[in-house]
């Protein structure tokens, strides 16, 4: 039995007696799901040691042994090595969070000043092949499903850019089938009209489909590994091609040897032990910094939040106080990095983690599909395809460009040229 | 090297045939934008650097539309990782009508922002022969000095210290060198924190000194900037005047060591 993941498994009542008996099987029997290591047949491998590296630091950071006098040890240094980083996530740093918030404020301030982006991402698709337990996406959810056409993705970059945007994350469920790279890259060929910035979070890919999303104009990939503990993540992925742990764990790299000018990284905290895939998520940047020293790295910090058919979904034991304390250590350990801070967070919360740490906010936020003009406007569009989680902060893009000023940071909505 | 003897009152700054009163080159990035002017007024600055990818916009904030008209502009490459890319953007900057001067930064590290003395040279050349006023940012080596001022460059831009770091003149020893044997004035850039560093760094004979975070980060931007501007006033006056002598320990020796010589 999968017990611990028991609070995820919805049954919808519309799925043939035959996909719900497989999708049972896959839930309950390990035996009946595919192997998570093994890459698929047009998987490519690439030459890279830092899995191993990220995986054995992973495994033998054993948090609980860590004491104040770490922590103190670690905020008393100019630089933060990776000991230090782990005593900061420690439970023995929860006491030193001001002090350690007042030396990321600073260390945040050398490197970026007072700037904050706002960035909006748009959801052209919400078709997907994989079983994510948590997630309002995976195939076995009963969701109204949508592709945005071209015409329907031009119209709602539109409606985005009037409204002072001038960088987009393009999103799609993880199919290959329905949103193929040609697809994207034609999304992306559109979005350059309207936007001087482009990232994506699709599926990962191969280097050539990168290489062809670089060049449609594309600069920035996001791809979150949800969790670094491949045994849980096992557990969770139960279908589909981002079972495969290490190909989705290489998709930066892979990203970046096709030109790419930076990368986006992730954990979704709550999943599984949230200290450990924090640790993970950095060292992750940590070495393809070291291998890459040009690249561009960012990360970001969701935490679970409630989906559509299943609203007992919550981010468990990660509060806003580990959270906070997780973004402090990563701005220590990190100086360099960008931090985005989605809108699955509160108000209250990101207008207070981006005096201290944050860099990027999102804000004019819809995770379904083509329903900008009604979110923006208020005019009805019944055919929106559902969305992936329910946010928390829906301000629009002036009320985030005012809150941000108002909060003594200078908001920036492109500091980009695609070259 | 600058004639040292020069009244004040010709004591100009010379770069690309352009005359400059002011020695304090003033960034603009990492603060608010409406703080940029008052920050030109009370640092007296007649030079300020702009990221041009933060013009790269259409918002209703554009950084141009913040800087004070008279201000030479001095748009960067910033975002370049090969002379390549420095080369385009300085081109972009020309047609988005920047001006003709240009502050080449490539960085292939994104960590330090350690800039790429190998590539600059490349795209110094370059954009000297397309009639660019060139100021590289750069490591200071004086070999790497020699080949800029032989591409083409207006001045040499060594760094004091990493990018925002605050640490002052790290790189001290090696910035005198470069003050000492290039023909082109010499602009510290880059890490300088305190308006005593930039004052230090006037008096070794830099010609002049650009500051951003130190400025940006303070608590009140114009009158930090004010500050840097006294400074750098000081720090060259002295430099003109010539420092008196530092005794290296109490007074000196009344019988000197070579009083026997007759």
């Amino acid at each position: 039995m999968n017990e611990e993941n028991q609070v995820y498994f919805i049954d919808s009542d519309q799925l043939p007696p035959a996909a719900l008996e497989r999708k049972h099987k896959l839930e309950q029997d390990p035996s009946f799901r595919t192997d998570y290591m093994k890459y698929l047949d047009d998987m490519e491998i690439i030459d890279s040691d830092i899995k191993d590296k990220v995986l054995k630091a992973m495994d033998e950071y054993d948090y609980d042994s860590y004491t104040a006098a770490d922590v103190e040890r670690a905020l008393s240094k100019e630089t933060c090595n990776i000991e230090d980083f782990k005593a900061l996530l420690s439970p023995a740093a929860a006491p030193y969070l001001e002090q350690m918030a007042r030396k990321a404020e600073n260390e945040t301030k050398k490197h970026f000043g007072n700037t904050v982006y706002i960035f909006t991402p748009i959801y052209i698709a919400n078709y997907c092949q994989n079983y994510c337990i948590y997630c309002g996406f995976n195939c076995y959810n009963n969701i109204h499903r949508k592709k945005l056409s071209f015409e329907e993705i031009e119209h709602e970059m539109k409606v985005i850019a009037d409204t002072g945007m001038e960088e987009i994350l393009i999103l799609t469920g993880e199919s290959r089938k329905y949103s193929d790279v040609e697809y994207i890259g034609e999304s992306v060929k559109i979005a350059r009209k309207y936007f001087k910035n482009i990232g994506i979070e699709i599926y990962p890919v191969n280097v050539d489909e990168y290489r062809y999303l670089h060049e449609c104009g594309v600069d920035y990939v996001t791809v979150f590994q949800e969790t670094y503990n491949p045994v849980k993540y096992e557990t969770l992925h139960l279908l589909g091609h981002k079972r495969v742990w290490p190909y989705r764990f290489d998709a930066q790299e892979r990203a970046l040897m096709a030109g790419m000018r930076g990368a986006g990284f992730s954990a979704l905290l709550g999943l599984d032990d949230f200290r450990k895939d924090a640790l993970a998520t950095a060292l992750h940047v940590y070495y393809l910094n070291r291998k890459y020293p040009h690249a561009e790295l960012s990360l970001s910090c969701p935490r679970l939040r409630p989906i559509i058919n299943n609203d007992k979904i919550n981010p468990r034991d990660v509060g806003e106080k580990q959270l906070c304390q997780v973004l402090c250590a990563y701005r220590l350990f990190l100086p360099f990095v960008g931090i985005t801070v989605s809108s699955r967070e509160s108000a209250q919360f990101r207008n207070g983690i981006t005096k201290i740490c944050a860099t990027k906010v999102s804000a004019g936020v819809s995770t379904g599909i083509g329903d900008h003009e009604s979110k923006y406007t208020g005019k009805e569009d019944g055919d929106a395809g559902d969305e992936q989680f329910e946010i928390n902060d829906n301000r629009s893009f002036d009320r985030m460009y005012k809150d941000m000023e108002d909060g003594g940071l200078q908001p920036v909505v492109n500091e980009y040229i695609y070259v | 090297m600058e004639n040292k003897i020069q009244d004040k009152k010709e004591d100009k700054l010379i770069l690309g045939g352009h005359e400059f009163n002011s020695r304090f080159i003033l960034g603009s990035g990492k603060y608010n934008v409406n703080l940029i002017k008052a920050a030109v007024e009370q640092g007296g600055a007649e030079i300020i650097t702009l990221a041009l990818r933060r013009a790269n916009t259409e918002n209703k904030e554009n950084i141009l539309d913040f800087i004070p008209k008279g201000v030479t502009l001095l748009p960067n490459t910033s975002g370049a990782r090969n002379a390549e890319e420095a080369v385009r953007i300085a081109r972009l900057s020309r047609e988005m009508g920047c001006g003709d001067f240009v502050k080449i930064e490539i960085m292939h590290d994104a960590k330090y922002l350690l800039p790429d003395n190998y590539e600059t040279v490349k795209a110094t050349e370059i954009l000297a022969k397309e009639g660019f006023v060139v100021m590289p940012y750069m490591y200071p080596d004086l070999n790497v000095a020699r080949d800029l001022q032989n591409a083409g460059a207006a001045c040499v831009m060594p760094l004091a210290s990493p990018i925002g770091s605050n640490n002052g003149l790290s790189t001290k020893a090696f910035i005198q060198i470069l003050i000492d044997e290039i023909d082109l004035p010499i602009i510290v850039d880059a890490g300088i924190g305190k308006p005593s560093q930039a004052c230090e760094a006037m008096e070794m004979g830099a010609a002049a000194v650009m500051a951003n975070t130190a400025i940006a980060t303070a608590g009140n931007v114009p009158a930090m900037a004010e500050a840097f501007k006294k400074a750098i006033e000081a720090g060259r006056s002295a430099y003109l005047t010539g420092m008196g002598r530092v005794l290296a320990r109490g007074g000196s020796a009344s019988d000197p060591l070579t009083g026997f010589l007759r």
